[in-house]
């Protein structure tokens, strides 16, 4: 028996493209199924091209095959609204939902950070935050190990090519999102986001700014350390994520500037934040396949 | 110019844009003193807000002395005749701000985004116009793009419910022709009902020059500055303009000699610094710069032996926009590993 868990992606868009792309050269994931809502959508067309089979009908479509392919896996990457319905169908078929979008109804993962435990509790249903949440919770974290940290802001700052039309209509979403996973999965005290879109041609990298102002005078050798630490295990799944500059200590502020360049798999390079999402669902994917195969889980019984 | 038996409505920014050049320490006594003098002058409108909006208070941008519901607390039962807008970036603010701005008596909402983001408002503008307040669409760094590209913009924002548009040089970079153009194309194409404004930065000492091109142009609200107290070289200096405008016999409403006083007595002396063209306000109007980023450069250079006006000139360069403060410090750390500094 092949040890890959079979996944579906709901959403044939330009993340569920890239994601796919992603998916195929995974060796504990196996995509089965795309799922679209428009027969005519270029994503699907894509995903048929790519070899996979796809359904236009909507999650609806797809629920009668989930059993018969033993699909495991559902990555969402439609939008808030339709998700918590897509996670109520799949779950009851013991289906583990991925959330990309930002309805956040299951607990927050940062792969570096908190993948462990969630696989370990088998979370039906894990949110992936915000992008830039992808791009900065990882250094909160890295601070708030060494010592606590009061505040945690972070600023991402996007090219306007890769923000797309569900992130600009409630831009809200984004900043709150992100301030809870810089609170919950962080571990700051009070989380603070930010989010900066800029126009310039060509498109800017994703950047990311991480400002934490901690309890009590920072220890600037171990929370170096820890950064550095914290960066290689995020480059295991996005290549591209860097430390420009810093850790900059200034009294109880410490400062790490991040790029973001993504894979170039569907999405540009510069779409970093688009990148890091969609590495970070797929990496937590391969993480619950890892762990069903050496048996510290047991994914929900069939038939 | 012939502006004669014009009417425009001056909109005062030195309790919000002023609070970049105060690095927001503006104190409560300080806010209500300032804002009932301009009260009593005539002033019709005054905004009250962190410098970087509601919600601005931030690492960032910098922690401000009071928080926006302290001001606009402390400023709105005080005001007799004059309105407290409020400014609100989506990204950085949220609904939620808004929401807290009109409980405390905020009638007048503006909702900035840089010039080709207009969409990220629709939120905020949506919610604002549904509360009945006075919504203004106000688009940020309006000399990076052109005027048929801000009309279309503009028309978003309206859509969403805006009644009223600026056109916002935010880096004092245009000069008259630009802002004619941008404003005329705006008050051609607009509907009747919509109110066309225009926000100007003096980095470039364009601050009169271009407000009295946008009243020509069909402008009816102007933003500018008692004392010229803002970011960068400062906003139009109110004082000085109105000045302009009785001599021009257009109507203000306001009390030059009042406002005169305002800017004298209250508002000079509390400057930390001159507010004025110099070498690096210059700059900022010259490379294009969002004009708060003034005092973030100098303090760059203060730690990292890196001139302003280069990291200036290298952010212009590169296109950066409002809210991008972090990439100065990053930019400075970065000239200074080169230059082997650090």
């Amino acid at each position: 028996m092949s040890k890959k868990l079979k996944a579906i992606i709901i959403g044939p868009g330009n993340i569920g493209t890239d994601l796919l792309m992603k998916i195929q050269r995974s060796e504990w994931v196996e995509p089965v199924w795309m799922v679209g809502i428009d027969p005519s959508s270029e994503g699907l067309k894509r995903a048929e091209a790519m070899g996979i089979k796809t359904c236009a009908t909507g999650v609806d479509g797809v629920l009668e095959h989930i059993i018969k392919d033993d699909i495991r896996i559902a990555f969402d990457a439609t939008s808030a609204y339709v998700h918590a319905e897509n996670s109520r169908k799949l779950n009851e078929l013991g289906v583990i939902m991925i959330d990309l979008t930002p309805a956040a109804i299951g607990p927050f993962c940062v792969p570096p950070v908190n993948l462990v435990e969630q696989t370990k509790n088998l979370a039906m249903n894990v949110n992936m935050v915000t992008c830039g949440g992808q791009a900065t919770i990882p250094m909160v974290a890295a601070i708030s190990r060494v010592q606590p940290v009061e505040y945690g802001e972070i600023v991402a700052t996007v090219s306007s090519r890769s923000v797309g039309p569900g992130t600009r209509v409630n831009i809200d979403e984004f900043t709150r999102t992100t301030a809870s996973g810089v609170e919950q999965v962080g571990g700051a005290k009070k989380g603070k986001a930010i989010i900066v879109i800029n126009p310039a041609e060509p498109p800017l990298m994703m950047r990311d700014t991480v400002h934490c102002l901690t309890e009590t005078a920072p220890d600037q050798a171990a929370i170096t350390e820890s950064i550095h630490a914290m960066v290689k295990e995020v480059q295991r799944y996005v290549p591209g994520y860097t430390l420009v500059n810093g850790p900059v200590f200034d009294g109880n502020r410490v400062s790490c500037f991040m790029q973001v360049e993504g894979l170039g798999d569907f999405l540009p390079k510069y779409a970093g934040n688009l990148d890091i999402m969609t590495a970070a669902a797929l990496r937590t994917a391969e993480m619950f396949a890892e762990e069903a195969a050496n048996q510290s889980i047991t994914l929900p019984a069939r038939g | 110019m012939n502006l004669q038996g014009k009417k425009v409505t001056l909109h005062d920014m030195s309790l919000r844009d002023g609070m970049h050049a105060k690095r927001h320490q503006i104190s409560l006594e300080e806010m209500v003193s300032i804002a009932t003098g301009l009260d009593q002058a005539g002033m019709p409108m005054i905004e009250v807000t962190h410098g970087d909006g509601l919600g601005g208070a931030s690492v960032n941008y910098g922690f401000p002395a009071h928080s926006d519901e302290e001001y606009l607390k402390a400023v709105v039962p005080q005001m007799k005749q004059a309105k407290i807008s409020a400014l609100l970036l989506p990204g950085i603010g949220t609904v939620d701000h808004l929401n807290m701005a009109k409980d405390c008596g905020v009638t007048s909402i503006r909702v900035a985004t840089h010039c080709t983001e207009a969409d990220v408002s629709q939120q905020h503008i949506t919610q604002a116009a549904k509360m009945g307040m006075d919504t203004v669409g106000f688009l940020m760094m309006a000399h990076m793009i052109r005027p048929e590209k801000i009309l279309e913009q503009a028309r978003l924002m309206i859509s969403y419910g805006a009644n009223c548009i600026y056109a916002t040089d935010s880096a004092g970079y245009m000069l008259p022709d630009d802002v004619t153009a941008r404003i005329g194309l705006l008050r051609n194409e607009l509907p009747n009902n919509i109110e066309v404004g225009f926000h100007g930065h003096h980095n470039l000492g364009m601050g009169i020059a271009n407000s009295l091109a946008a009243i020509e142009a069909g402008a009816t609200r102007i933003d500018g500055s008692v004392a010229g107290l803002g970011a960068g070289a400062g906003n139009t200096p109110l004082e000085v303009f109105c000045a302009v405008l009785d001599r021009m016999d257009v109507t203000t409403g306001i009390d030059l000699f009042k406002i005169m006083d305002v800017a004298e007595d209250l508002v000079v002396p509390l400057m930390d610094h001159p507010v004025r063209v110099d070498r690096n306000s210059l700059t900022l109007g010259y490379a294009g710069v969002y004009s708060s980023f003034l005092l973030f450069a100098k303090r760059a250079e203060e730690n990292y032996g890196i001139s302003a006006r280069d990291l200036l000139v290298e952010l212009g360069r590169r296109g950066t926009v409002g809210g991008q403060e972090d990439m100065i410090e990053d930019l400075a750390l970065t000239m200074a590993k080169e230059q082997g500094l650090i």
